[in-house]
C-alpha cells in the first residue's frame, strides 16, 4: 500500500473501518466528527427556516407563506438554531476533539458516557425532526405562556420533550468536561498554563450543568399543563405567568453565555497563534470568562424590563447587566492590544477571528442599549433586539466557529483547505452578515415588531436590504461546505504544525493517533510563548522552535 | 428629529424625547468606542503585518495597569448609562402624580379595545387629547400581548389575570401607529391600530360624536348591583364589609399586617381572589368571582369604585 | 470498566485511585444538577406557597402525614444500611456488603410501598389533580396547585428512587460475584452518594408537604 493510505492506518480516522467501529467508538475524535455531522445537518435546517423566512419579508404584504406557517418557521429557526446548533457546536465538535489533547490526555474521562452523549443529542434531534414534519410550532421559541400551554395549536408537548432531552446530551457533554479538565491534566499543566479554550470550555460547562436542568424543569411543567390540564401558569387558575418567563430565563440568559464563551475561547486560540505574541493579558482572559458566568446567571430579568416586574428589581436587573458587559469589554480590549506589537498573518481563521472581534463588540454594545433601562421601553421585542442578538450568536459565534474549523482543520483530517477560498468566504461572509443584520437595528428603532409576518409599507427598503444581504450570507456558509469537502480529498497533506502554534494538540500528528500522544506530555511552558520579533516560538512541552 | 434624519421615527410625546435623548447619547458613545477600537485593530493590522519591517520587541507583560485603567473608565462610563436610563424609566413607568384621563384597554386575540371613562369605545384605535397626561389600564382577555406606541417610544406588556398600567403626555398632533409586540398567536402581526392624537377641543367633540349614552362608572354600578355587590358593601346592609367610599387610592390594611395602596391591581385582586386580600377586621367571607367576570366587566366595575373617590389619583 | 481480575484503571488514568476519584467528581457535579433540577420546582412551589398561604395550608392538612412520617424513616435506615454497605466493603467483608446493599434496596421498595398506597388514599379521597380532584369545602383553584406539586415532587423522586434501587441491586449481583474489593469500591462510593442525595431530597419535600396546615399555620 502507499505510504499515505499507510500513514493513515496509524490515525484515529484509519485505525478500523466499520461502521459499528464509529457508532460504538470511544474516542473522543471520532465522537467530535460525529457531532460535527449532526450539528451540520441542523444548522441547513435552521438555516433554510431563515431562507424561507428572509424570501417572505421582502414584500410587506408577505404572500409566501401564511401567518400560520411563518409563525411555525420562525419558532423552529430559533429551537434549532439555539439548541441544536449553537449550543453544541463549538463544545461538542471543537470541545471534544481538543480538550484532551491540548491538556496532554489520551481521552476524556467518561468516553462513554461522551458516546451516549451523541446518541442522547440524536435522539432529541429526531423528536424535534419529527414534530418539525407534523405541523411545528408557533410559540417561538422562547415558549411564553399562557399562550404555549393554553392557546397554541402545535405540537408543544413534543418540541418540550426534544429540547429537554437535548437538554440531557449537554449535561452528559458537560459534565465530561469539567471533570477531564480537574483530573486528566498531563503532568506540569497547572490551570494558569491551560489554553484559554480549555478555560473557556470549562467555564461554559459549569453554566451548562447549573443552568440547563432549571429549563428541563421549566419545560417539563409546560408539558404537564399542557399534558394534564393543570394550571401551574395559567392565571385562571391562579398560576403566574411571569414565573414562567423568571424560571425560562434564569437559563436563557445563562445560555448565550454558554453560546458565546467557547467562541472567545477559540478566538483567543486563534489570534495569539496568527499575531505571533502570547496574548495580552492572560490572567485577566481567565478572570473575565469566570466573571461572566458568574454575573450572567443574576441578569436574567433585563429580558422582562417591560413585562410588569417591580421597579426596584428592573433597576437592579439593568446595573447587574452594565457589570456582566465590563468583562466582555476587557476581553475585547486585549484582543485588540495582542495585535500591538505582533507580527500578524492574515490568513482564514485570523480574518474570522478579528471579524468576530468587530461583530462581537457592535453586538455587545447595542446589549448596552437593550440594558439601559428607558431604552429597552422603546427597543424591546423590535427588530433591534433580533438584530442584536444575531451579531453576537451569528456575527459572533458562526464567525468564531469558521475560525475555529479552519484552523483545526489540518489537525483534525491530515488536509490543508484551500487557502485563498478561505479568506475569501470569510470576507464573504462578513459582508453578506453586515449587509443581513445592520439594517435590522434600523427596522427596530423604526418600530418593527419581532415575529411579524407582515409590516407597514415604509418599511420595506429596509427588509429588502436585508434579505439581500442574506443571500450573500448564504454563499459565505455554502462556500466552505464545497472547499473543505473538496479538501478531504483533494487537499495538500498536512504535517502536525502547520501553524507553528504553542499547544499541546499540534505537538502530535496530523490526524492524531489513536491515543493522542504516544507519550504522555510533561508541560513545562505556559501557553502561547510566540516570539514576535522572529516568529520562533516555545511549545507548551518546552521545546524551542526557530 | 426625523425631518433631517432620514430615518428616525417621528416624536409625538414627551417620553419619545426623553428617550430619544438617551439614544443619541448611547449611539454616540458607541460611535466613539467603535472608532477607538475598530482605528485601533486597524492600526495595529497595518502596522505589524508580518510584511512589516517595524521592529518588534521582546513581550514583557505588564498588563495590570492598562487592564485597571480601561476597566475602570468602561466601568465609569457604563455607571453613567445605567443611572440616566434608569432614572428615566422610573419617571415613565411610574404612576404620574397627577392625571388628566384614564384610559381602560382591553387586549384580545386579535385586536384592541379601547374604552374611555365615559364609556365611548373603539377597536384597534385611541384618540387622546394633545398635551394631557394620560393614564392607561391594561387587561388581556387571554394570552399575553403587548401596547407598543412606537412615536411615544413606549410599550408595555398585558399580562392576563393582572392590572397593568402606564401613562404618556402626547406632545404632536396627528396619528401613529399602535402595535402588538409580544407574540400572541396567529395573527399578532395584524394586532395593530391607529392612535390619534387631537387638540382638546376636537378631542371633545369627538367624545360626544360618539353618542354613547352611559359611561364606564354607570356600567360598573349596574354590575355592582347585578352581581350582589351592594348586597354587603351597600349602605343599607347589615353584612359587615369594608366601606367602597374612598377605597381607591387609600391604605388597605390587611389581616396579615400588610398595608398596602388600593390601586386598580388590589381592586382586581378583591374581586377575583378575595382570600388573599383579607382585610384587617373584616370576617373573611366575600366570595370569589373568578370566571363569571369578562375583562370588561373588571374595568366598569373598576371605574366605578374609582368613581367613589375624591382628588388626585394614586 | 476493570474486572475484578485484572483491576486495571481506564487507558485515561494514571491507576485506580485517580479513575475512582474522577468517578466521584463526576457524581458530585450530577448531583448538583439535581439540585437545581427539584430546586426550581421547590422555587416554584415556594412562589405560589408565599402568594396563597392560607389554601396551601388547607390543602396541606389534607396530607397524609403518618404516612409521610412512616416513609422518611424507612428512607434514613436505608441510607444507614448503605453506609454499611460502603463500611463493609472497605474492610472486605463481602457477604455483609451483599446483605446490606440487599437490604437498602427493600427498604427503597418499602418506601415505594408506602407511597403508593399513599396514593391510593389520595385518590380515594380525591386530591390528586387530572386524575381524580374534588374541591373540597374552602378549597379555591389554588389548593389544586398544592396537590399538583405534591403530584409531580413525589413522583419525580419516586423515578429517582427506583432508578436508585435498580442500581443497588445491579451493584450486589456483583458484590456476590466478588467485583469488589477494599482495593476498588469506587462505584459503590459513587451509588453511595446518589442514594444519600435521593434521601436529601425526601427531606425538603416532606418539609413543604406535611407540615403545612398542622405545625405551621
Amino acid at each position: 500500500m502507499s505510504t499515505a493510505a499507510a500513514d493513515l492506518l496509524q490515525t484515529y480516522l484509519g485505525e478500523e473501518h466499520t461502521i459499528s467501529s464509529w457508532l460504538l467508538t470511544h474516542d473522543h475524535k471520532r465522537i467530535a466528527l460525529m457531532f460535527f455531522g449532526s450539528v451540520t445537518l441542523f444548522f441547513f435546517v435552521g438555516g433554510s427556516a431563515a431562507t424561507l423566512i428572509r424570501l417572505h419579508l421582502v414584500n410587506p404584504a408577505g404572500t409566501l407563506l401564511q401567518p400560520e406557517m411563518y409563525n411555525r418557521l420562525f419558532t423552529m429557526h430559533g429551537i434549532v438554531m439555539v439548541w441544536f446548533f449553537l449550543i453544541p457546536s463549538i463544545p461538542a465538535t471543537l470541545g471534544n476533539f481538543l480538550i484532551p489533547m491540548m491538556i496532554g490526555a489520551r481521552d476524556l474521562a467518561f468516553p462513554r458516557l461522551n458516546l451516549f452523549s451523541w446518541y442522547l443529542f440524536n435522539v432529541s434531534g429526531l423528536v424535534a425532526l419529527y414534530f418539525l414534519f407534523v405541523g411545528g410550532v408557533d410559540t417561538g421559541w422562547t415558549f411564553y405562556t399562557p399562550y404555549s400551554t393554553l392557546f397554541a395549536n402545535g405540537h408543544v408537548i413534543a418540541a418540550a420533550v426534544a429540547v429537554f432531552i437535548n437538554g440531557f446530551s449537554t449535561i452528559a457533554t458537560a459534565l465530561n468536561f469539567v471533570v477531564t479538565t480537574h483530573k486528566l491534566r498531563a503532568p506540569g499543566m497547572t490551570w494558569f498554563r491551560l489554553p484559554l479554550f480549555v478555560w473557556a470550555i470549562y467555564v461554559t460547562s459549569i453554566i451548562m450543568l447549573l443552568a440547563t436542568p432549571v429549563l428541563a424543569m421549566t419545560l417539563a411543567l409546560v408539558a404537564i399543563e399542557r399534558l394534564m390540564g393543570i394550571g401551574i401558569f395559567d392565571p385562571s387558575l391562579g398560576g403566574d405567568p411571569l414565573l414562567f418567563q423568571h424560571m425560562f430565563w434564569f437559563y436563557s440568559h445563562p445560555a448565550v453565555y454558554i453560546m458565546v464563551l467557547p467562541a472567545m475561547g477559540v478566538v483567543s486560540e486563534v489570534i495569539t497563534c496568527f499575531a505571533r505574541r502570547p496574548v495580552f493579558g492572560y490572567k485577566g482572559m481567565c478572570f473575565a470568562l469566570v466573571s461572566i458566568a458568574v454575573i450572567g446567571f443574576f441578569v436574567w430579568g433585563h429580558h422582562m424590563f417591560t413585562a410588569g416586574i417591580s421597579l426596584l428589581s428592573a433597576v437592579v436587573f439593568s446595573m447587574l447587566t452594565f457589570i456582566v458587559a465590563v468583562p466582555s469589554a476587557i476581553k475585547v480590549f486585549n484582543w485588540t492590544v495582542t495585535l500591538h506589537n505582533a507580527r500578524i498573518h492574515f490568513d482564514a481563521p485570523m480574518l474570522y477571528a478579528l471579524g468576530f472581534v468587530g461583530l462581537f463588540t457592535i453586538g455587545g454594545l447595542t446589549g448596552l442599549v437593550l440594558g439601559t433601562l428607558a431604552s429597552d421601553i422603546h427597543l424591546q421585542d423590535t427588530y433591534f433586539v433580533v438584530a442584536h442578538f444575531h451579531f453576537i450568536m451569528v456575527g459572533g459565534t458562526v464567525s468564531a466557529y469558521f475560525a475555529g474549523l479552519h484552523y483545526w482543520w489540518s489537525k483534525i483530517t491530515g488536509k490543508h483547505y484551500p487557502e485563498t477560498w478561505g479568506r475569501f468566504a470569510a470576507i464573504l461572509m462578513f459582508v453578506g452578515f453586515i449587509v443581513t443584520f445592520a439594517p435590522q437595528f434600523i427596522l427596530g428603532y423604526l418600530g418593527m415588531p419581532r415575529r411579524y409576518y407582515t409590516y407597514p409599507a415604509d418599511l420595506q427598503t429596509w427588509n429588502v436590504l436585508s434579505s439581500a444581504g442574506a443571500s450573500i450570507l448564504a454563499v459565505g456558509y455554502l462556500l466552505p461546505l464545497c472547499y473543505l469537502g473538496w479538501s478531504l480529498f483533494y487537499g495538500r497533506k498536512a504535517g502536525p504544525n502547520p501553524w507553528r502554534a504553542t499547544g499541546l494538540e499540534w505537538q502530535t500528528s496530523s490526524p492524531p493517533i489513536g491515543h493522542n500522544f504516544l507519550r504522555t506530555p510533561q508541560v513545562t511552558e505556559p501557553p502561547y510563548q510566540y516570539d514576535p520579533r522572529d516568529g520562533s516560538y516555545i511549545s507548551q512541552d518546552g521545546i524551542r522552535h526557530a | 428629529m426625523h425631518e433631517w434624519v432620514p430615518f428616525w421615527p417621528r416624536n409625538a410625546a414627551l417620553s419619545a424625547s426623553i428617550i430619544d435623548t438617551i439614544n443619541i447619547g448611547e449611539f454616540a458613545l458607541i460611535a466613539l468606542i467603535l472608532v477607538f477600537v475598530f482605528g485601533m485593530m486597524i492600526t495595529f493590522g497595518v502596522r505589524y503585518r508580518h510584511g512589516s519591517a517595524r521592529p518588534r520587541t521582546a513581550v514583557a507583560e505588564r498588563s495590570w495597569r492598562f487592564e485597571i485603567g480601561w476597566t475602570s473608565a468602561t466601568i465609569a462610563a457604563f455607571f453613567v448609562l445605567f443611572v440616566l436610563g434608569a432614572n428615566a424609566y422610573l419617571f415613565l413607568y411610574e404612576a404620574p402624580r397627577h392625571q388628566d384621563l384614564e384610559l381602560y384597554v382591553v387586549g384580545k386575540q386579535w385586536m384592541w379595545k379601547i374604552e374611555h371613562p365615559g364609556g365611548q369605545r373603539e377597536i384597534d384605535a385611541m384618540h387622546v387629547p394633545l398635551g394631557s397626561t394620560v393614564r392607561v389600564v391594561l387587561a388581556s382577555e387571554d394570552v399575553i400581548h403587548s401596547l407598543f406606541i412606537p412615536a411615544f417610544r413606549l410599550k408595555h406588556d398585558v399580562v392576563p389575570g393582572q392590572f397593568e398600567t402606564f401613562w404618556f403626555r402626547a406632545t404632536r398632533t396627528g396619528s401613529y401607529q399602535l402595535e402588538c409586540s409580544e407574540f400572541c398567536g396567529t395573527q399578532h402581526a395584524h394586532m395593530r391600530g391607529t392612535v390619534t392624537v387631537m387638540r382638546p377641543a376636537a378631542y371633545a367633540r369627538w367624545l360626544t360624536d360618539q353618542g354613547v349614552a352611559e359611561s364606564l362608572a354607570q356600567r360598573g354600578f349596574a354590575l355592582f348591583r347585578k352581581y350582589g355587590c351592594s348586597g354587603c358593601h351597600g349602605t343599607g346592609s347589615d353584612v359587615h364589609a369594608p366601606s367602597l367610599a374612598g377605597l381607591y387610592g387609600s391604605i388597605a390594611h390587611l389581616a396579615d399586617g400588610r398595608a398596602v395602596r388600593a390601586d386598580e391591581r388590589y381592586i382586581r385582586d378583591c374581586i377575583l381572589i378575595p382570600q388573599t386580600q383579607r382585610v384587617a377586621g373584616y370576617p373573611p367571607v366575600m366570595p370569589s368571582f373568578q370566571g363569571q367576570l369578562s375583562e370588561e366587566d373588571l374595568i366598569n366595575l373598576l371605574a366605578y369604585i374609582q368613581s367613589l373617590s375624591e382628588g388626585p389619583r394614586p | 470498566m476493570p474486572s475484578a481480575r485484572t483491576l486495571r484503571p481506564g487507558m485515561q488514568y494514571a491507576d485506580l485511585e485517580q479513575q475512582s476519584e474522577t468517578a466521584q467528581l463526576g457524581m458530585w457535579l450530577f448531583l448538583a444538577t439535581e439540585v437545581l433540577f427539584f430546586g426550581s420546582l421547590i422555587f416554584a412551589y415556594t412562589v405560589y406557597r408565599s402568594a396563597y398561604g392560607h389554601q396551601f395550608q388547607l390543602a396541606g392538612h389534607d396530607s397524609f402525614i403518618l404516612l409521610g412520617s412512616v416513609n422518611q424513616a424507612i428512607l434514613v435506615t436505608s441510607s444507614l444500611t448503605m453506609v454499611l454497605a460502603l463500611r463493609a466493603a472497605r474492610a472486605g467483608e463481602q457477604r455483609a456488603l451483599v446483605w446490606l446493599l440487599c437490604a437498602t434496596a427493600a427498604l427503597g421498595l418499602a418506601f415505594l410501598g408506602v407511597k403508593g398506597y399513599e396514593y391510593a388514599r389520595d385518590a380515594a379521597s380525591h386530591a390528586l389533580p387530572a386524575i381524580d380532584f374534588v374541591f373540597k369545602p374552602g378549597y379555591r383553584a389554588p389548593a389544586e396547585m398544592f396537590w399538583t406539586f405534591y403530584l409531580i415532587s413525589t413522583g419525580l423522586h419516586a423515578l429517582h428512587l427506583s432508578i436508585g434501587i435498580v442500581l443497588v441491586l445491579i451493584f450486589a449481583v456483583r458484590a456476590a460475584r466478588g467485583a469488589f474489593s477494599p482495593a476498588y469500591d469506587g462505584p459503590l462510593e459513587v451509588v453511595g452518594l446518589y442514594w444519600s442525595f435521593v434521601d436529601t431530597v425526601w427531606f425538603f419535600l416532606f418539609a413543604c408537604i406535611y407540615p403545612l396546615g398542622r405545625v405551621m399555620t
